[in-house]
């Protein structure tokens, strides 16, 4: 069996800001049992053990772990190559600093929009100001920089301006990810799926900005699957490169797994590598066996690998059915629903905020 | 195109690391992990800022018997396009 390249470390759900297309899960009150510092440093040796090389520290926000500098050390120190995937929002001069001594290798910051009026409106508080000026401390102490910015209906027509912002914030790459619909986004998937003709727009200036950048800034744009014929390669295939360990030591394929029909495990009461080679919620969708038609004879089941379980789950209530996604689906016409009421005439705009908590 | 003259150099926002549970050298990124074969990784030991491409394939040269000198610069100039290699001039 392959070993996970990545670990995702959700290390709280915990977040001051209150974006609606949050992918953190709905029931966010079930995860207040968060893992100790020696919970999760136990859990890193594990992982490095079992070959995992990157460590995403994320969250909810991150930084709230007031413990997150000898957490980065100890990643960093079993040789791991460390993230932090952070809105920024307590990334002080000092506190970066700290990161920094710790061995963090990577800094990825989110931003919701160009200019203050939206971005804090969509962030749910005023945190414009405070991302950019965090964003040059980081390049100050000479980090690599990602921005990145989850696009959807409310943000993606000034996706030119959003770019020039994080060209004038010197990052090296930037990651423009439509929304994927899970979590908080889920629930205010209506007020947040682009129209067809936004989406071109956006298509347009991204690449013109990519040939123009190119040496400078590298530029990731993840286009929505919605919109396209085929589902997404999701993880590399079910439980075979990444895994991702929730706050409260849940272990999961992918974060958006957590809603699956499977029994849980936890980092808690069994070795991570243990889960990884024989927990039903890892065993269950890992390579083709459990397709169906029309998976199980299509040529490209080693492509896409049907597509995400979570969405089929969440879309048609089985997580074994072809994605919806597919247009072989027997279920797409879910999907053509969602998109025709994005391009209709009477368009639902309200979001719900994620409710922050700290 | 990668030149024999140039300098290449890890890029600072990557890490080049052994991986015992692969038994491979692996190149480490914010987003990527490459598995490198056993030529890849000493190439890129080799690549630190002062050796032209044409001395990395030197070396190789000397240390197996063929020659190297297009893969080299065909490897580098991969990884210079994926950002994980940056050129010093002349
Ligand atoms: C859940 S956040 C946690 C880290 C931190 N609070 C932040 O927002 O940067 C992790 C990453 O996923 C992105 N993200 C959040 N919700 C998303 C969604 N529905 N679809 C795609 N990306 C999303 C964020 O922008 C961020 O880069
Ligand atoms: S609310 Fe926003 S900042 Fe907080 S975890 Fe979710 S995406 Fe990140
Ligand atoms: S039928 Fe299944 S394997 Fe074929 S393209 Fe659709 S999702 Fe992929």
């Amino acid at each position: 069996m392959d070993r996970p390249f990545g670990l995702l470390a959700e290390l709280t759900y915990r977040c001051p800001l209150a974006c609606a297309y949050c992918s953190n899960p709905l029931e966010l009150a079930a995860y207040d049992d968060e893992m100790s510092t020696a919970e999760w440093q136990r859990v890193f040796t594990e992982a490095a053990e079992m070959g995992v090389l990157q460590c995403h520290l994320s969250g909810g926000e991150p930084l709230l772990r007031r413990d997150l500098v000898d957490l980065v050390r100890t990643a960093a120190e079993l040789g791991m190559y460390t993230n932090l995937v952070t809105s920024a929002i307590g990334l002080s001069r000092s506190r970066a600093e700290g990161l920094r001594e710790a061995g963090l290798d990577h800094v990825q910051i989110s931003v919701q929009a160009d200019e203050p009026a939206t971005s804090d409106r969509i962030a749910g508080i005023p945190s414009f100001e405070r991302k950019l000026k965090a964003a040059a401390v980081v390049k100050d102490l000479g980090w690599p920089l990602t921005v990145n910015v989850v696009l959807h209906r409310q943000n993606i027509d000034r996706v030119a301006e959003i770019i020039a912002l994080v060209e004038e914030l010197d990052a090296d790459r930037i990651e423009l990810a439509n929304t994927q619909y899970y979590g908080w986004a889920w629930r205010n998937r209506a007020a947040l799926l682009p129209s067809r003709e936004q989406l071109a727009a956006a298509e347009e200036i991204v690449r013109a900005a990519r040939v123009r950048l190119t040496g400078r800034m590298e530029v990731v744009h993840v286009l929505p699957d919605y919109y396209s014929e085929y589902p997404k390669p999701c993880m590399g295939g079910w439980a075979a490169r990444q895994l991702t360990v929730a706050p409260n030591g849940h272990a999961l394929p992918c974060p958006a797994a957590q809603t699956l029909p499977l029994p849980r495990a936890s980092v808690r009461e069994e070795p991570l590598s243990t889960i990884w080679d024989s927990a039903p919620m890892f065993t269950a969708f890992r390579g083709t066996d459990w397709m169906r038609d029309p998976c199980r004879t299509c040529d490209r089941r080693e492509l896409d690998f049907g597509g995400c379980r979570c969405q089929a789950f969440q879309l048609t209530g089985d997580p074994a059915r072809t994605d919806p996604v597919c247009h072989l689906s027997p279920d797409h016409a879910l999907v053509t629903a969602a998109v025709d009421a994005a391009n209709g005439e009477r368009r639902h705009e309200i979001l719900i905020p994620r409710p922050h908590r700290s | 195109m990668v030149a024999d003259g140039d300098r290449p150099i890890l890029s600072s926002h990557v890490r080049l690391r052994f991986d015992p549970t692969r038994d491979r050298h692996v190149l480490l990124g914010p987003e990527s992990v490459i598995v490198l074969n056993p030529t890849g990784a000493d190439i890129l030991s080799l690549c630190d800022g002062n050796r032209t491409v044409a001395g990395v394939a030197a070396v190789l040269r000397e240390r197996y018997d063929r020659v190297v000198d297009d893969e080299v610069a065909a490897f580098v100039a991969r990884l210079v396009a994926r950002r994980c290699v940056e050129i010093h001039n002349g």
